[in-house]
């Protein structure tokens, strides 16, 4: 290959990921603005109202104000380690969207594996909040990260089946062929959280404790460790702590959209519908899984730490891995395997 | 082609130097961060040989899982330095003889080193092209045929060593109120309230 082809593609490479990571951003911003809108809501306030119309600009001041604080770092702290964990959790939760497709041909990197690279990805996030933990050289983060790597690597195993049974049916480890697998003439109906009903909900619940979302988020439980892992961290280490927190939520919500509500396929399958470009269709399907995430958030109270490890363990271990055999008899004995078809 | 031997070096060097960096380090901590970047960049080497499937799993079970419990025994592990470099000379003979002899193990292992004749028949049974199969199709492939049934026998190995774990560490505990979730669930109100008429200044 020529040096200037070679620096042509890595320039494409740097457009779409800028590209990509902008568009990301501003969403980001503006699906903490409806999180706390919809909290509010229910908790019938009225959420934030002064910065801009409607307070659309609450996010952007609250970034400001982050920027501009003054960083504290405790004396005792392991310096490197603790500027390092903000970045890992931020950069790692960012690193998942380079698999996603938004449309047809739209991600950045589409890749064979890519369903395996998100599930990587989203494990890996449980460094940042180990490292915080450990290096702020404090009681409550320390519990914070402890109890987070249990939860994390509890509810893993969990989503880890959800994603087999996903891909038994659809018969492919890309997330765009998984898609593909869901778009029948049926519409919204061939979308798989129809016949993987029970697995889409363990998939939404375990979702939200992976990425420690109330009513799992006991590692950072205000009411017992003030705040977890991050209560040592100001300013910006603080702003890309949440950052990372909010963009692996909203990956999830993506990864959701993906397995189990037919990613940027239209829900109805004529005419008029097809005509609306996919990555409208993707963006609505990811929102109103943030949106229930966001109002799972203000109804239910916080689990306790022993039910929530008997949730993943004794609940959703063995119903997932059940599902997998049940799916796996119901593919082959029907003949509808990918393989067989 | 640059490219690739670029990214080659990249990752290899990392991998040594991190790996070197593991028994280097002073902190356990730090040395189980550094074993960690090792995966990682060995992940790195098995996809640009194409093992897609291989460095993402790498990732997920080394790195997702077995590193973050290594770093959590580590973490409330409280080593004390000045009692391990005790008795260092002392010691230093023993540990030099035994790196020595496993370094002329090695080194006898290497030297007589025979590609197994199976493996290098392998080939000749045709292994489809990265285009026509992807590298988990291909593995899918073998694994639950012809490799069956050391693939059982590795996850029966991982069975009883979990099932020792769980037998090391079980502990029955006399006189623990545990919360029956079933239990509670299984109460209705006639099991759970009664109604009674109290009479005046008799009490039940």
């Amino acid at each position: 290959m020529e040096f200037g082809d070679i620096l042509l593609a890595v320039a494409i490479m740097l457009g779409k990921s800028l590209l990509m990571l902008v568009a990301l951003l501003i969403f980001i911003a503006y699906a903490l603005y409806a999180d706390r809108k919809v909290w509010a809501a229910v908790q019938l306030r009225r959420g934030p109202n002064v910065v801009g119309p409607w307070g659309l600009l609450q996010s952007f001041a609250d970034l400001l104000k982050f920027v501009l604080k003054e960083p504290v770092i405790p004396s005792s702290a392991n310096k490197g380690m603790f500027l390092l964990a903000p970045l890992v959790m931020c950069t790692l939760s960012l690193a998942a969207w380079a698999v996603i497709p938004l449309n047809a041909g739209w991600a950045i990197a589409d890749i064979n594996v890519g369903i395996l690279y998100i599930f990587a990805i989203s494990s890996l996030g449980v460094y940042g909040v180990i490292m915080g933990g450990w290096a702020s050289n404090s009681k409550y983060p320390f519990l914070g990260a402890l109890r987070s790597a249990a939860q994390m690597v509890s509810y893993e195993v969990s989503i880890g089946f959800v994603i087999v049974t996903v891909l038994m049916c659809a018969g492919s480890l890309n997330l765009s062929q998984i898609v593909e697998a869901q778009n029948t003439s049926l519409g919204i109906l061939g979308w798989y959280w129809l016949p993987l009903f029970p697995m889409f909900v363990v998939f939404f619940i375990s979702a939200m404790a992976e990425t420690n979302r109330p009513p799992f988020d006991l590692p950072e439980a205000e009411s017992e460790l003030v705040a977890g892992y991050m209560v040592e961290y100001s300013s910006t280490p603080y702003l890309l702590f949440m950052l990372g927190e909010y963009v692996a939520i909203m990956t999830m919500c993506a990864f959701g959209t993906i397995l189990f509500l037919g990613g940027w396929l239209s829900p109805i399958p004529f005419a008029p519908f097809t005509w609306v470009p996919g990555v409208i269709w993707f963006v609505l399907k990811a929102s109103f899984l943030f949106i229930l995430i966001a109002m799972v958030k203000a109804l239910v109270p916080r689990y306790r730490y022993d039910q929530l490890m008997r949730l993943g363990w004794k609940v959703f271990l063995p119903l997932s891995l059940a599902m997998v055999v049940i799916v796996a008899g119901v593919l082959m004995a029907t003949g509808l395997a990918p393989g067989m078809r | 082609m640059t490219v690739t031997a670029a990214f080659f070096y990249l990752f290899a060097t990392i991998t040594i130097a991190s790996g070197f960096m593991v028994i280097a380090s002073r902190n356990p901590v730090q040395s189980v961060l550094f074993l960690i970047l090792a995966f990682v960049n060995a992940a790195g080497l098995f996809l640009m040989m194409g093992a897609e499937f291989l460095a993402m799993i790498l990732v997920i079970v080394y790195v997702g899982a077995v590193a973050v419990l290594f770093l959590f025994v580590v973490m409330m592990l409280d080593v004390d330095f000045a009692a391990l470099r005790q008795g260092f000379l002392q010691y230093l003979p023993f540990g030099a003889l035994i790196g020595i002899v496993l370094l002329i193990e090695l080194i006898f292992v290497v030297s007589a080193y025979v590609i197994d004749p199976g493996l290098v028949r392998a080939p000749a049974v045709p292994i489809p092209a990265a285009d026509v199969m992807t590298n988990t199709e291909a593995l899918g492939q073998v694994l639950y045929t012809r490799y069956f049934y050391f693939f059982q026998a590795a996850g029966l190995i991982l069975l009883v060593a979990m099932i020792g774990a769980i037998v090391l560490t079980l502990r029955e505990r006399v006189g623990v109120r545990r919360q029956d979730i079933s239990k509670q669930n299984a109460r209705t109100q006639e099991t759970a309230v009664e109604v009674r008429k109290v009479p005046f200044r008799q009490g039940i």
